[in-house]
């Protein structure tokens, strides 16, 4: 027996200078700026001092009130209409005999994949007053004096949101409804139910919990919106939270009001949030059997003709009809003169890409931040899942919740909480790449947590183990196991980033600086100063860029990779 | 000097305790097994062997060095053991050469030397043919093999295996039982074999280390545990036997070591009636109730003794095939 021991050796491990790191850059994205942004709506902006004076001048005028209760009401109607586009189609696609079920969800990948402000550009070409296609061509056919249609209305706006986020309702039902066997649908049908009622009675109540969570990530979409409220509510003279927002960003800046002003968009974000998470974590509800019985396609007979006009329509409203317009509108002399060959020019495409000042290079800048926000989200959630899925650090958990918590900021809450971390001295980052950059970053930390985290949990961790009890240390596992074995998902989850981060505006906008000036502000200054063909070349170069990582994205990750839940 | 030595260690989670109170010294060379029904510690006493998890208390030596205590463990990668894992753990995205080699290159063994031990263990291992495979392209025995190729190639002070034969079907296992005992027996490395199936561990160890709700039940050779267990649980889960009492005192009574006949024994012979009957192949396994006894026992004879259900029929038992147990 060795009873004369020699004293224990520690091993020391580097990789522990790398959790550190991890934890300090989170300290910095996300804690940082959250306090900053809560403890800057009690400051006075003359002395600094604590004060009740930001909230009082927030809600001090009916206006700003009222945009408060408008932001709510878009919020719902968006929500139901996306329902009533995206729960039909989701059912039809994935579980009736719908001819064209594939091209179905190519065309709700082509929306998801729209930017909400090209959209409503594209519904402004459509549906604005008087000038809009769809007027022109209605005084066209029925001789009456002006069309009907005024995309610049509060209904205008609820119908331009609902339309390009639709895709989310769709992705959450489709996913439960997939879940669904078609053995709990046989067993209805053979107690005597038909097939409409057993839709009724079994499947959708089974997928309700799913819709409900799409509904309310619409809602608060569609309440976090920028974009489309800036082009479409002001001209049509009523305010949202965000437009209201914006407000008190423009010379000079309120930062201190805004922040107070941010508190219930953020307030029913996070208990929406909450809602949503209870709801579909309900489990019993859900008696969703995973992949356990086979999924059969509903026979809907004829209706499968009806239901393929219904999906049909809805792609003219969101992909057809906006894109045959852009384009007409990118290669034309003046868009209101119409489809003739003496109109058509490729003059706006060279102006964009070659006289204009920054346009090209606000495409430039929107890759190259949107690279380096997905590349830094990636590693930043790559190592924090890392730890929390080996229980490397105590707490670990915090570290992932930290990841996942800016989900509940929006994009412009998001904004101002960097605004009043990072623009004031010491750092004084405002107009700076860098804060566009880290603000991207915190936006998708989000998208980047769940995959990675998804992506180490379908990896037993003994294939790490064997790595180190031959010698090789944490660092070796990680290069030479974990990262080759999880290149697919990790670029994936890229790109998942990458996407949405070119074309993000509602953080952009108030962060960006007259170098800094990204695809998205570009396209929303074009829109203020109604230089539709420039625009819509703009908007469509940028969808072309988009289409090679698409490409590689569903070569990587399967051809559904954006349409599904981890994607949102 | 013992080469491994557990002494006292424990490992608790919370108020659950896996492992309590093991010691257990290991000469170098020595095949052990850690046998015992799933949750009984096994497992995490191998894990804390292997470094990935620390005792709550007690100490595990090495050569006299001590590698793990409650106040600080060397890490799994400066152990000098390997370890061979229930998922096999071959990674996919290097050849089976690569795999086997990779050890080898972490402790910077010279290209050549290293390329002539890769192709020795795979010859041995009768893996040489597909070296330059991928492993999604080989069966579940063939990756059995690259999992152990690549853990004996670094020649390690411990080997460590953990349940590794499970995913395995039936006939494969038996091989495989016979291949990693003959590995063994070439290298003669110091082995702790983690093991639910008793044969499994009758056929490869010195010693079987029976382990039941964390504790160890009893240290013997195999056929020590099996002629002289030493607690109820340890006759019961090795090896099928009969529960009697006689005297105050709890005997196992194993089913072949009773006779059957028809005729009367000279001596020790009690009168039963056949219950039930089934026909292994191997051997018949009898149920047979002693006349005005409640309980049953077991009895397994040749397969060419034929009783039939209802039958009468002596049996004959030897008073020294009965073991005293624990309760």
């Amino acid at each position: 027996m060795a009873t004369n021991a020699r004293p224990l050796k520690r091993g020391w491990d580097p990789t522990w200078l790398l959790w550190g790191a991890i934890i300090a850059v989170l300290l910095f994205l996300v804690v940082s700026p959250f306090i900053e942004l809560i403890l800057s709506s009690f400051r006075s902006p003359k002395d600094g001092g604590f004060t009740f004076a930001n909230y009082a001048a927030a809600y001090g005028r009916e206006r700003y009130v009222q945009a408060l209760i408008n932001s709510l009401q878009l919020g719902a109607a968006a929500a139901v209409l996306a329902g009533i586009f995206a729960i039909p189609l989701a059912w039809a696609v994935s579980r009736t005999n719908m001819p064209g079920r594939g091209f179905v969800r190519m065309v709700v990948l082509a929306t998801f994949i729209t930017p909400p402000y090209t959209g409503a550009v594209a519904w402004i070409l459509l549906a604005g007053p008087n000038a809009g296609w769809l007027n022109k061509a209605f005084v066209f056919l029925t001789g009456a004096e002006a069309g009907p249609f005024n995309i610049y209305s509060f209904p205008g706006l609820v119908f331009v949101i609902a339309l390009y986020s639709f895709p989310y309702i769709f992705i959450f039902t489709s996913a439960a409804l997939e879940l669904v066997s078609s053995e709990m649908e046989d067993a209805a049908n053979i107690l005597g139910a038909g097939t409409w009622r057993t839709m009724r009675r079994v499947t959708l109540p089974l997928a309700l919990p799913a819709i409900l969570g799409g509904l309310i990530i619409c809602f608060l979409e569609a309440i976090a919106l920028f974009a489309s409220p800036a082009m479409i509510a002001i001209p049509a003279r009523f305010n949202v939270v965000t437009t209201q927002l914006f407000q008190f960003f423009a010379n000079p800046v309120r930062v201190e009001v805004a922040a107070a002003y941010a508190m219930p968009l953020l307030g029913v974000t996070v208990m929406l949030v909450l809602v949503q998470r209870l709801i579909t974590n309900r489990k019993g509800f859900v008696a969703l059997t995973g992949k356990g019985g086979e999924r059969r396609p509903i026979d809907l007979g004829r209706g499968r003709w009806l239901m393929f006009g219904y999906a049909m329509l809805v792609a003219s409203m969101s992909v057809f009809l906006p894109y045959i317009f852009l384009m007409q509108a990118a290669f034309a002399k003046a868009w209101g003169r119409g489809f003739s060959l003496d109109n058509f020019s490729f003059k706006n495409f060279h102006f964009i890409l070659f006289e204009h000042a920054t346009a090209a290079h606000s495409v430039f800048n929107a890759l190259l931040f949107g690279a380096a926000a997905a590349t830094a989200a990636v590693i930043i959630t790559f190592g924090v899942s890392y730890i929390v899925t080996r229980r490397l650090i105590p707490y670990a958990e915090v570290l992932g919740f930290l990841c996942v918590a800016p989900f509940v900021i929006p994009g412009v809450v998001l904004a101002i909480g960097f605004y009043a971390a990072y623009a004031p001295p010491p750092l004084a980052l405002y107009g700076t790449a860098m804060i566009l950059i880290l603000a991207f970053t915190t936006r998708f930390l989000p998208i980047g947590y769940v995959n990675s985290s998804a992506a180490l949990r379908s990896l037993n961790p003994e294939m790490e183990e064997a790595v180190r009890v031959l010698g090789g240390n944490r660092f070796t596992a990680l290069k030479r196991v974990v990262a080759p074995l999880l290149k697919r998902n990790l670029l994936g989850a890229w790109l998942l980033i990458f996407i949405p981060a070119t074309r993000e505006l509602s953080s952009a906008i108030f962060l960006y600086g007259p170098n800094t000036k990204v695809v998205s502000v570009m396209i929303f200054d074009m829109s203020e100063e109604g230089n539709f063909e420039y625009l819509a070349a703009l908007a469509l170069i940028l969808q072309a860029l988009t289409l090679p990582m698409l490409w590689i994205g569903q070569r990587a990750m399967g051809r559904d990779f954006m349409l599904r839940r981890t994607a949102t | 000097m013992s080469k491994l030595v557990l002494k006292n260690v424990a490992r608790r989670y919370g108020e659950v305790e896996a492992v309590a109170d093991f010691s257990l010294e290991m000469r170098k060379g020595e095949f052990v097994s850690l046998l015992g029904p799933s949750g009984c510690g096994k497992t995490t006493t191998l894990r804390m062997i292997a470094g990935f998890m620390p005792p709550s208390s007690g100490a595990i030596e090495l050569d006299g060095e001590v590698i793990s205590s409650p106040s600080g463990v060397v890490p799994p990668e400066k152990r000098r053991m390997s370890m061979i894992f229930q998922s096999y753990a071959i990674w996919p995205n290097m050849t089976v050469g690569q795999n086997v080699g990779f050890g080898l290159k972490i402790r910077k063994v010279p290209k050549a030397e290293a390329e002539r031990r890769i192709d020795k263990i795979l010859d041995i291992t009768q893996m040489r043919a597909l070296k330059d495979r991928y492993p999604a392209e080989l069966s579940g025995g063939q990756q059995q093999r690259v999992a152990l190729a690549r853990a004996i190639v670094v020649e390690p002070e411990i080997l460590l295996l953990d349940e590794p034969l499970s995913n395995l079907d039936a006939n494969l296992r038996e091989e495989m039982r016979f291949e990693i005992r003959r590995l063994h027996d070439e290298f003669k490395i110091t082995t702790v074999y983690v093991t639910h199936d008793q044969s499994e561990a009758m056929v490869t160890s010195d010693r079987i280390v029976v382990m039941n709700k964390g504790r160890i039940e009893q240290i013997d050779a195999p056929h020590i545990l099996y002629g002289k267990p030493r607690s109820r649980f340890v006759a019961g889960f090795i090896g099928r036997t009969n529960f009697l009492e006689r005297d105050g005192g709890n005997y196992s009574l194993r089913p072949q070591s009773i006779g059957i006949s028809t005729a009367k024994p000279s001596a020790n012979g009690v009168e039963a009636e056949v219950v039930d009957r089934a026909y292994l192949g191997e051997h018949w396994d009898y149920q047979v109730k002693p006349l005005g006894e409640a309980r049953g026992l077991r009895v397994s004879t040749l397969p060419t003794s034929v009783f039939e259900v209802g039958q009468r029929v002596w049996l004959e038992i030897d008073p020294a095939a009965m073991v005293r147990v624990d309760q």
